[in-house]
């Protein structure tokens, strides 16, 4: 019997997990997917919004806020990459210059610093791509860029080296309430627990209504989003939002935090939750609205394509609550600014948890994560110390990106190991690069087939092998 | 002990000939440098055969070809270094020294210096990012060279039902493995109304077999989950845009792109060299020499070949000159004639020559940049014709060899233009 069962591991289950681990319970994490951060928060902007956005009042203008300010801190103790970078709303028409001074005006009763309104030549001083067309923009100065796939897993890791337990590739099959709790049955047994927290992502509906006769809805909304090459990363610097204009509703084109250029994404609501294809009218609008931003964007240096899914709920903000089920927790409908607030609902969630169980902090609780060592980040000195010591830093497999043998080895050897290519690409970013793994793949390849004792063409890009469990204590 | 006279950089059949010929030049102090655990390069895993009918007059498989280098290489006692990448070359400011950081597991991270350094890093593949085909992102997409590595090098089986994108030679060679391996290739769809693969390979690789070629069509979506399940083909105009209605759906659970090869130049970049839009490759002069002076480029880094022994031949002469660079220094005392490419030429390698440096034979390679039927290849400065020869048939697929005597051009003062001409009726 479990304390807490977190269901999604993604950025918001392995917060909460992570938030929980500090005190003395019993958590575990179940994940259908054979890995941490395989569904929304794999495949997003990547943007830690500043909070100017959200309608103050709402869960996610407060949570937002708090999560922008808690993120730096994280980024640091836990070891993922993070950079402020400043973001920038512009506007192409004289007419909606009002809405500059609207967004400046939520900006201060959300309590967000660092917000100002400038003029178009203001902006181009700062960002000398923006188009002709800038007539004037908002300049959030805490807006920051993030690497998702290594904050949720630092969340993960920190989370397991503090008790809570994962199970992964076990998916969700039905919940029964009863006296003590609930007795949720899995493709990998029944796990009981007193209390739920329902972090399922665009799923989160379905298991929702496992339980609960109260409806509802999480609709999937996808949105496509265009990479570039490194070469192309230094285009612009902060991250630049459109206001709507008479294209609709405008995407974003920014840095990334390691250095590529990214634009998107489209917002199209669709029926299927796992529906990730990117589409040539999706594509086409990327870059016909990325042009009105950014002048020349070289669309030619595209490394790859992808799309992701939203969760969105049909209330407009997050929905964070105990549900009409006693012990069962929503945590759902976390769209934009979800990846921003995670560290903000963890909190949020942890408050709701207090509020049925006594919570009593673990005197021993590690508050610092080390992460796959970026070898590239070295310095040369620290380079050679880690080649001598370890020889297999010396070997580079990925060549776009300098990735070496003793970065993938420790992606799939340490606790939470990767198990697939995706798993690899997103603790090292082996096969991120220009080339897109066309080199290093079989070696990577090779090495997981061999940590999992299987034939190297069984070797998975992403998604679950058939009767292999994932259990991580 | 880190400071040579000649450092080449990849030891693929661009490399090992280079270096076989800077050391028959006189150059003992050399090193090459390998990322992979062997010799060879790509070579190793093309193990059919049509290689070496030109250097060799025999017919060899990949590994041989490389084997016969590789073992020149070692019976001339030229130092070669393995599992070592060049991290970047850098030309040291007032100095002719070239600093080059490489890594390797015995080295860790060092700095070595050359007088001359050879660039000889091949080319990759361009990958499906870069190609903009929609769909989902499923497993059993693969470029044909990484397949060719997983099934050649690592014994993987990939996929009983196959669609090749791109009529690339690897491509090509790739439709007939996979058949082999006991898979049914549907279709290798090509977007260009001809093919980018050599005649021989659609004979022996798609005709033998009875693989369609489908010219003029492409891949427009990508269907499948977590595995592939699906592709979508269809006709394109003459703007090479996807027709409308003439979509056919090929289930299939492995997709193999070979569409296109790009020289792999991030180093010669970071090195400040110029690079020609046109290849991707190194702007270089009649000695195969970059801007930088003494630092050389050859083989598929300097412009993707289809053969492997013209890779050899010019390597053999980047080799040679780089000796005379280390031996002789530069000359600089001649007339420099830029080398352009005109009507129906794509590039030309070199791109410029200076007269002072000229061999007794000289080679200007190109491609063409369509079909052409019974047309004349022209080179002319001025108006001095240095060359004109009659051609059935020229497709960009095959890179054109010309070779001309030093004394060709004597007395040139114009630039030298490299184009095609219709024959009069």
């Amino acid at each position: 019997m479990y304390d807490v069962l977190i269901i999604g591991a993604g950025v918001v289950g392995c917060a909460a997990a992570m938030e929980l681990s500090k005190y003395k319970l019993s958590v575990c994490v179940v994940e259908k997917e054979s890995d941490v951060c395989e569904g929304t928060s794999k495949a997003n902007s990547a943007i830690v919004h500043a909070g100017f956005d959200a309608k103050p009042g709402t869960l996610k203008a407060k949570l937002n806020v708090q999560g922008s300010k808690m993120m730096p801190i994280f980024a640091k103790k836990l070891d993922f990459a993070y950079k402020q970078n400043g973001a920038m709303v512009l506007c192409f028409d004289k007419a909606d210059l009002p809405k500059l001074d609207e967004l400046k005006q939520r900006a201060d009763l959300n309590g967000v610093d660092g917000v100002s309104v400038i003029t178009g030549d203001e902006a181009r001083k700062l960002e000398p791509s923006l188009t002709d067309e800038v007539c004037g923009a908002l300049l959030a100065e805490t807006s920051a860029i993030v690497c998702p796939f290594e904050m949720t897993l630092a969340f993960a890791e920190s989370a397991l080296q503090n008790g809570a337990e994962f199970k992964l590739s076990t998916k969700v099959e039905s919940i029964e309430k009863n006296d003590n709790g609930f007795s949720v049955s899995t493709t990998n047994g029944i796990l009981d627990a007193k209390i739920i927290i329902n972090a399922a992502g665009v799923y989160a509906d379905k298991i929702h209504s496992l339980v609960s006769s109260k409806p509802m809805r999480i609709t999937p909304r996808r949105g496509e989003y265009l990479l570039m090459d490194k070469a192309a990363g230094g285009v612009v610097s902060h991250t630049v939002f459109q206001l709507p204009t008479k294209m609709g509703k405008g995407i974003l084109v920014t840095p990334t935090v390691h250095g590529n250029l990214l634009a998107g994404p489209t917002a199209e609501n669709i029926d299927d939750k796992e529906d990730l294809a990117t589409t040539k009218g999706g594509l086409d609008e990327v870059k016909a609205k990325g042009a009105l931003s950014v002048k020349n964007i070289p669309f030619g240096k595209v490394i790859t394509s992808f799309s992701g899914l939203r969760a969105v709920g049909d209330t407009g903000d997050f929905i964070i609550r105990e549900s009409d089920v006693k012990g069962f927790i929503d945590a759902a409908a976390i769209e934009s600014p979800g990846l921003s607030s995670a560290p903000a609902i963890a909190e949020y969630l942890c408050g709701i948890v207090a509020k049925l169980m006594p919570l009593e902090k673990k005197e021993n609780y590690i508050d610092t994560r080390k992460g796959v060592t970026h070898f590239n980040s070295l310095s040369e000195n620290e380079q050679n110390e880690l080649i001598k010591k370890d020889p297999s830093y010396g070997k580079i497999v990925c060549r776009c990106e300098t990735i070496t043998e003793g970065e993938i080895l420790d992606a799939i050897n340490r606790p939470l190991g990767a198990t697939t290519l995706d798993g690899v690409k997103r603790r090292t970013r082996a096969g991120m690069g220009r080339c897109q793994a066309g080199f290093c793949s079989p070696t990577t390849m090779a090495l997981i087939a061999e940590k999992l004792g299987i034939k190297i063409e069984d070797v998975r890009k992403n998604g679950v092998y058939a009767e292999r469990r994932q259990d991580h204590e | 002990m880190n400071e040579f006279d000649l450092i080449i950089i990849g030891g693929g059949p661009a490399g090992m000939a280079a270096a076989v010929s800077a050391k028959k030049a006189g150059i003992d102090d050399l090193l090459i440098l390998e990322r992979d655990s062997v010799l060879g390069g790509i070579l190793n895993q093309c193990i059919h055969n049509g290689f070496g009918l030109h250097t060799f007059k025999e017919e060899l498989t990949g590994p041989e070809y490389a084997e016969k280098y590789a073992d020149m290489v070692r019976e001339q006692q030229i130092p070669f270094e393995l599992e070592t990448m060049v991290l970047a070359v850098e030309k040291l400011a007032g100095s002719n020294k070239k600093a080059v950081t490489v890594i390797s597991s015995m080295r860790g991270v060092q700095t070595l210096y050359a007088k001359a350094v050879i660039l000889a890093m091949g080319c990759r593949e361009r990958p499906r990012g870069a190609l903009n085909i929609p769909g989902s992102r499923p497993q059993g997409v693969y470029t044909a060279g990484t397949a060719q590595k997983l099934v050649n090098i690592e014994g993987a089986k990939l996929g009983r039902e196959v669609v090749i994108l791109g009529s690339g030679d690897i491509g090509l060679i790739m439709a007939r493995r996979m058949t082999l391996e006991g898979a049914h290739v549907a279709a290798v769809a090509e977007l260009m109304p001809y093919s980018s693969g050599l005649k021989r390979n659609i004979v022996q690789c798609l005709d033998d077999y009875g693989i369609p070629l489908l010219l003029s069509h492409t891949v427009v979506d990508i269907k499948g989950k977590d595995k592939l399940e699906g592709v979508y083909i269809a006709k394109v105009d003459e703007k090479n845009q996807p027709i409308k209605g003439t979509e056919e759906y090929y289930p299939c659970d492995t997709l193999l792109l070979s569409c296109g090869l790009i020289p792999e130049n991030e180093l010669t970049v970071g090195a400040g060299v110029e690079i020609d839009p046109r290849t991707n490759g190194a702007i270089v002069n009649e000695s195969l020499e970059t801007n930088i002076e003494g630092v050389f480029s050859c083989g598929n880094v300097l412009h993707v070949h289809d053969l492997v022994d013209f890779v050899s031949e010019e390597s053999a002469r980047a080799g040679e000159n780089a000796a005379k660079y280390i031996l002789k220094g530069s000359d600089h005392s001649g007339k420099v004639l830029a080398v352009k490419a005109e009507n129906g030429v794509r590039y030309t390698v070199p791109s410029k020559i200076n007269t002072v440096n000229l061999s007794e034979l000289n080679h200007i390679r190109f491609r063409v940049t369509g079909v052409y039927k019974n047309v004349s290849i022209v080179v002319r400065s001025g108006e001095t014709e240095l060359l004109r020869k009659r051609s059935q048939i020229l497709v960009p697929s095959e890179m054109v060899d010309l070779i001309l005597k030093k004394d060709k051009f004597d007395g040139l003062n114009d630039d030298i233009s490299v184009f095609i001409e219709e024959v009069g009726q």
